[in-house]
């Protein structure tokens, strides 16, 4: 602490109030967000209840050999990755096709109309999805065999084969998603100069040349800094998706199981505390090195839009 | 907003030119939108059909985008032993309220402190809120946390509490406060007001735009959330809307025992599967009737937030 000509606490007194307005918020980060940090000692340690966190004993490098050991790290951590990079790829093409057009369309009213249909799934909540899912993919009464039925094909297991669960998620993101991201790139196209369309229009450029030389390259930014910032959370899964779509499914496990879900079942159902604690200590580590470099990517590539 | 006058502009710029490329382009247009906007909403519709339908054509037939026979024997089931979905219901609704009223307050509180310029040590508690995006304990000591220290397993405080307060909210909120002149909280801190009086009577009444987006994002989260009950509530009282709704889609068959217990049901005429679906449009409901009115706040607090500069 710096000592000018008054000191900390005269500091203190002088922004009295505002510290007090600051403590709900500084309390609620340090019991849900600080405190647990110092949890990260439970993964090397043999956890048991009466010990608690700190008063377990240690047991070194264990918890990290037993998941590593099991096969399970690699397949969960490379699940998580490829993941987050098809939901990265399709949801940024799609919503960024969605925005272009959105913006192109002249009818007022088609466009309000699908804008808002467009954003519907994005305001249900994830439960409400796998009843959805229960519904299209169910083996005798979902949707999707009703229709092969009538086709006069024969019905596929959806629920037990893991085959297709990679597409259906990465559809099921999308079409979450496609609402929302859509208006995000809407918001950077309405923004961008109309001056420069009225000039390439003057010079006899197409519509679809604008939109490759004037919109896609303007709306440039925009992508880079979601699409970084996306990475940076690539080894985070979206637990609420792949619960609610796939549950405690053990056979479909091979190709859905993230590091999120391979967290949560070690710690409710398995009851591996330790080890669970180490998946997730590799976990945060893994996505703060990647949130650190998505960053720096970020800075070279414009200084004002890191996020430190 | 802004966009509307660019949205005006272009059309004028497209009525200058009936070419073929903008014809071309049009058809491109209103051809996948309306395909991806089906796309988006035939989920939906299948949903409400099958909640519709008479259980022995869903058996048959399977789910249906239109129902061949139309009943509400689902819904009529459904109300007659409202009991368990009420309660859900009041769970979630104090909860969302309860939860949307202190976290915005709290949000915007914070958000006020750390957007006032003259505050010395601003960075520094930014940094100590902004670091939680960065690094976490994981789940288990999270949970080891709530359970064990705080106390809060089957508690209703344990719905509330966790999602009070958001890091993303704040920093949007921050800067939005941050584009309100200094010069009223100058003028104010002339005439005498404290701080918290200059927050209330002043900072509030001007974010509005911005406490409505983030209220809604709050709200909508407490709505939506099952993920907290999935960790800590184990008693059925106090099980919120889409908790309630994960369990029953997952257990028909605790379903019916809770049906025989409430009581007379021929327990083997329970249409499942109408039901499953029934339930899921109840519980989806009201959140659909309000999202035409909330909607444009979010494309609002969306345009705010999100994309800045």
């Amino acid at each position: 602490m710096k000592l000018k000509q008054h000191g900390f606490w005269d500091d203190v007194k002088k922004y009295r109030s505002l510290l007090l307005m600051l403590t709900p918020a500084v309390l609620f980060f340090l019991l849900f967000a600080y405190v647990p940090m110092a949890g990260i000692v439970l993964a090397f340690k043999q956890f048991n209840y009466s010990g608690g966190i700190f008063g377990s004993p240690w047991n070194g490098l264990d918890n990290f050999k037993f998941f590593f050991g099991s096969g399970d790290a690699w397949r969960v951590t490379r699940n998580t990755a490829l993941y987050n990079i098809a939901f990265i790829v399709v949801n940024n093409v799609l919503q960024i096709f969605a925005a272009i057009m959105l913006f192109e369309v002249a009818g007022k009213w088609f466009r309000k109309l699908t804008q808002t249909v467009l954003f519907l799934p994005y305001f249900i909540s994830w439960v409400v999805v796998g009843a959805i899912a229960y519904n299209l993919f169910n083996f005798d009464v979902g949707t999707i065999n009703v229709m092969l039925k009538g086709l006069g094909m024969e019905p596929v297991d959806i629920y037990n084969t893991s085959a297709y669960w990679p597409i259906i998620l990465v559809v099921v993101s999308a079409w979450k998603t496609l609402g929302y991201g859509s208006i995000m790139y809407l918001a950077a196209i309405t923004s961008i100069d109309t001056e420069m369309y009225e000039a390439a229009e003057i010079d006899g450029a197409n519509i679809f040349q604008r939109i490759m030389k004037i919109t896609i390259p303007n709306l440039m930014p925009t992508v880079i800094i979601l699409v970084l910032l996306a990475i940076g959370n690539i080894f985070r899964g979206d637990f609420g998706m792949f619960y609610n779509m796939v549950g405690n499914n053990g056979l479909l496990f091979s190709s859905t199981d993230v590091i999120d879900t391979f967290v949560f079942r070690s710690l409710t159902t398995s009851n591996e505390i330790g080890m669970s604690a180490a998946a997730g200590f590799y976990q945060s580590l893994l996505g703060f090195v990647t949130i650190m470099l998505a960053n720096y990517a970020v800075r070279k590539y414009d200084k004002d839009r890191a996020l430190f | 907003m802004s966009s509307t006058t660019a949205n005006i502009q272009t059309t004028k710029v497209r009525r200058k030119r009936g070419n073929t490329d903008r014809l071309v382009l049009s058809i491109i247009g209103y051809f996948t939108l309306t395909v991806l906007a089906v796309f988006c909403i035939i989920p939906f519709i299948l949903v409400v059909s099958s909640s519709l339908s008479e259980e022995s054509t869903i058996i048959e037939k399977g789910f249906q985008l239109i129902p061949s026979n139309f009943s509400m024997e689902a819904y009529s089931l459904l109300f007659k032993f409202p009991a368990d979905m009420l309660r859900a219901y009041s769970v979630t609704i104090s909860v969302t309220l309860i939860g949307t009223v202190v976290g915005l307050f709290l949000t915007s509180m914070t958000a006020y402190v750390l957007s006032r310029r003259d505050f010395k040590w601003r960075g520094r508690f930014s940094f100590f809120f902004f670091f939680t995006t960065l690094f976490s304990g994981g789940l288990v000591p999270w949970y080891l946390m709530i359970i064990n220290y705080l106390h809060l397993k089957d508690t209703l405080l344990v719905l509330i509490l966790p999602m009070l307060m958001n890091v993303f909210y704040i920093i949007v909120m921050k800067s939005f406060m941050s584009s309100i002149p200094d010069a009223i909280t100058e003028s104010a801190k002339i005439d005498g007001a404290g701080d918290f009086r200059i927050f209330m009577q002043l900072i509030v009444p001007l974010s509005k735009p911005a406490l409505a987006t983030i209220g809604l994002f709050i709200a909508l989260a407490y709505w939506n959330d099952w993920y907290n009950a999935l960790l800590f509530i184990s008693k059925s009282e106090l099980m919120p809307l889409q908790y309630y709704l994960y369990k029953m889609l997952g257990n028909m068959d605790g379903m019916r025992k809770a049906m025989m217990a409430s009581g007379a049901v021929v327990t083997t005429n329970i249409p499942t599967e109408s039901l499953k679906m029934a339930m899921t449009v109840v519980a989806t409901g009201p959140i659909l009737l309000a999202y035409p009115f909330i909607q444009k706040y979010f494309v609002q607090g969306l345009t705010i937030g999100a994309v800045k500069g």
